[in-house]
């Protein structure tokens, strides 16, 4: 290497290295900590005096595995992802399409309307959904005595709370999803669709054949990100049920938030969130896979 | 010519960094715990955080050599803000600080004891305060806090409702209690208890009336399988069984006093505040309908009430602070009875002394004398400690799931104490680690 490569070579990394250091300090150093941490039993006892920190080896991932409420905890978090993700991308995606409509009048308005609840405090807004879900004043169970249907005890009821959360953080986060299908669907060629008109194709057939391959690149990226987005529950629950009734939601993520910020058990909490990081990897990659294998399907 | 003065702007650069390089600094610093020199900092949380800068005022007057600066801190944010600040080396000199995480801090050997002090203090004779309240603050042997306001559960109920089912008096005891339960349901309110299956008070004061403690072997496993707590539990859980009360958590209460107000159930057990609460939320013009009345016992043998739980909050000192003379000076000056009062005049906070229950006030009116608070004072002489170990907190909370297991699922209560001595033995294994070790050493 001549020495005018090298001097290139560090002249490049000394402009990356402030980004390296940030990166490593911020992020590469607390994981480090965190997968340390999730090796021991560090506890409020710990925190007094390092000597009662004992090293657990894989213990508090044994310890998490045969926890029935960890398995409890999974079981609900992926009863909110398999009825979320689909619900949140069906409902943003169908908003997107009804906006970009050539019907649509007042579509500044609507779009802001139906982007407000991302940017709304979820606190203040989980106060209107608890007189909304409310047994016997709640909007939502008048509605169904009208339709002649029995009242549900949406928070109550230990079957119906977690349905319940679902509708809330749809309708809190499917705004997101919706703007960035909006320029998907933007960035279709017209052309595309006067030539599918042309050769007789009907609605239907063009959403089929033109506007869903065309989004799909960006279906799958916005898939990717709810799901990893809602495996993380744990606002929701937090504001609307404290984990309640009978712990029916409690998510993974509030699992660990209990164990680290009100028990204090570090240690366990750790390992909790190394479990759920796992999880996370394992779906998002299955989700890229399946992606994949769609387009070389199509493409062959 | 305009590169004539490159100077003026980039010394003003520079300052400008400067400043704001001690701008970032200076909350860091403030931050810092043991400062010799600056205000005394006491951290309050709530209410009372608003409230307390008004006594302060007086302290001031009466003690112009020290500064107090109080921090507000929410209650939610509380316990963890006090810990990063425990493991930050910067606690305050003074803290309030809930009952019930005084052994836990305790146990981080991060408050100053006051044992000492109180002896040789003839201002503060032990025997002034609620006997219960009093023992929530000593663990192992050492005075870890002042209480500062107590708090304990007990009985509210609609007189009018009661009278209209034809029982006269509240009932003294748990026979008298299923009684009246009965007769209101025959009277037509179909749930006439308001329990919240998500709040442990109730079933630990149930627990706290049978005499056998709920930890054994000096906190090192459950004793939740004592005929005592299968008792307690049995009792309890009949609440739900006979449809006395619904299985509802606090959640699920839109508005509890207007609840209260409108008779869809007769009595709930709470605390002090909601004497206020009521009196704002039903207006003046209902206060005849409802009262209080301390915990009904066991049965006719037991001491009469029957027990309730110790809460509220104290004053500690931490063991960093650099002026503990000074903050001691605080804590004593705030436990004047004639302060105690305006405290109480101002939140509404009960006060821990009996000779502040005792003394009146500018219109001659004590505290005892007021019908719905001295249910209180007579509760407050029946208070016990729960037991004191860091993990309380966890086990009553383990407790309580496990109890609304039973209620939904049908769990029978051996059932549900063998569970719930297995899981407490869990959270109590490192505390029985570190007593071996100790004892060993």
């Amino acid at each position: 290497m001549t020495w005018r490569q090298l001097s290139k070579r560090l002249v490049a990394w000394s402009f990356v290295a402030p980004a390296l250091a940030v990166i490593g300090l911020f992020f590469a150093l607390p994981v480090a900590i965190g997968l340390g941490l999730s090796l021991t039993d560090f506890d409020i006892y710990a925190l007094a005096d390092w000597r009662n920190l004992r090293l657990a080896g894989l213990d508090n991932y044994a310890h998490v595995l045969t926890l029935p409420l960890f398995w409890q905890a999974l079981r609900n978090t992926l009863l909110f992802v398999v009825l979320g993700v689909p619900l949140s991308i069906a409902l943003s995606l169908g908003c997107a399409l009804l906006l970009q409509s050539p019907l649509a009048r007042f579509k500044p308005f609507f779009r802001t309307a139906l982007f407000a609840p991302v940017v709304t405090t979820l606190v203040a807004v989980a106060i209107i959904w608890r007189y909304l879900f409310h047994v016997r004043y709640g909007l939502i169970n008048s509605g169904l005595g009208a339709l002649g249907l029995e009242p549900v005890d949406w928070l109550g009821d230990p079957r119906w709370a977690m349905p319940a959360i679902v509708v809330l953080a749809v309708w809190k986060n499917f705004g997101v999803n919706m703007i960035i299908f909006i320029a998907a669907l933007q960035a279709i060629p017209e052309e595309l669709y006067e030539a599918a008109r042309l050769d007789g194709a009907r609605r239907w057939a063009l959403l089929r054949y033109i506007t869903l391959p065309m989004l799909g690149p960006t279906l799958l990226m916005v898939s990717v990100l709810t799901l990893a987005g809602y495996f993380q529950l744990f606002a929701e629950p937090y504001v609307m049920t404290q984990g309640g009734p009978l712990q029916s939601t409690v998510s993974v993520l509030y699992l660990m938030y209990e164990e680290g910020f009100r028990w204090w058990n570090l240690g366990q909490a750790s390992a909790i969130a190394f479990i759920l990081f796992v999880l996370m990897v394992v779906a998002t990659q299955g989700l890229l896979w399946l992606g994949r294998r769609g387009e070389r399907l199509a493409s062959a | 010519m305009r590169d004539a003065s490159p100077r003026p702007a980039a010394l003003a650069r520079r300052r400008l960094l400067q400043a704001g390089a001690l701008a970032l600094a200076a909350p860091a610093l403030q931050g810092c715990g043991s400062a010799s020199s600056g205000p005394l900092r006491f951290w309050a949380m709530g209410r009372e955080a608003d409230v307390v800068g008004t006594l302060l005022d007086d302290f001031h007057r009466a003690h112009p050599q020290i500064r107090v600066r109080v921090d507000a801190l929410p209650w939610s944010a509380a316990h963890e803000k006090l810990l990063t600040a425990f493991a930050g080396d910067a606690t305050p000199d003074i803290a309030q600080l809930g009952n019930s995480w005084l052994p836990e801090f305790g146990a981080l050997g991060a408050l100053a004891p006051l044992n000492a002090w109180v002896a040789a203090t003839p201002a503060l004779q032990p025997a002034d305060w609620f006997d219960g309240i009093w023992q929530t603050n000593v663990v192992d042997g050492q005075l870890l806090g002042l209480p500062w306001y107590v708090d304990t559960r007990l009985l509210f109920y609609r007189r009018d409702l009661l009278a209209r089912a034809g029982v006269a008096a509240a009932p003294a005891t748990w026979a008298g209690w299923t009684a009246a339960l009965d007769a209101l349901q025959a009277s037509g309110i179909a749930h006439p208890l308001l329990l919240p299956i998500n709040e442990f008070e109730p079933l630990l004061a149930l627990a706290l009336q049978q005499g056998d403690p709920l930890l054994r072997d000096g906190g090192r496993y459950g004793n939740f399988r004592s005929a005592g707590f299968q008792r307690a539990l049995a009792f309890y859980l009949q609440f739900f069984r006979s449809g006395h009360a619904a299985a509802v958590g606090n959640s699920q209460i839109a508005n509890l006093w207007q609840e209260f107000g409108r008779g869809s159930f007769a009595a709930f057990i709470s605390g002090p505040w909601n004497i206020g609460e009521l009196d704002r939320r039903l207006g003046p013009g209902r206060r005849a309908d409802w009262t209080t009345a301390p915990l009904p016992a066991p049965d006719n043998s037991a001491q009469r009430p029957g027990a309730s739980t110790a809460g509220g909050a104290s004053l500690v000192v931490f063991r960093r602070s650099q002026r503990q003379d000074q903050a001691r000076t605080l804590i004593a000056w705030l436990a004047q009875p004639a302060v105690q009062q305006r405290f109480h005049a101002l939140t509404g906070n009960l006060p821990p002394r009996r000779s502040t229950w005792q003394r009146a006030d500018a219109a001659g009116q004590r505290l005892i004398d007021e019908p719905r608070t001295r249910a209180f004072a007579t509760q407050l002489e029946q208070v016990r400690p729960a037991p004191a170990v860091p993990e309380w907190e966890r086990i009553a909370q383990e407790m309580q799931l496990l109890a609304q297991r039973a209620v939904a699922q049908g769990l029978a209560p051996l059932a549900m104490a063998t569970a719930l001595d297995a899981r407490v033995d869990r959270i109590l294994e490192k505390r029985r680690w570190m007593l071996a070790r100790k004892a060993a050493a």
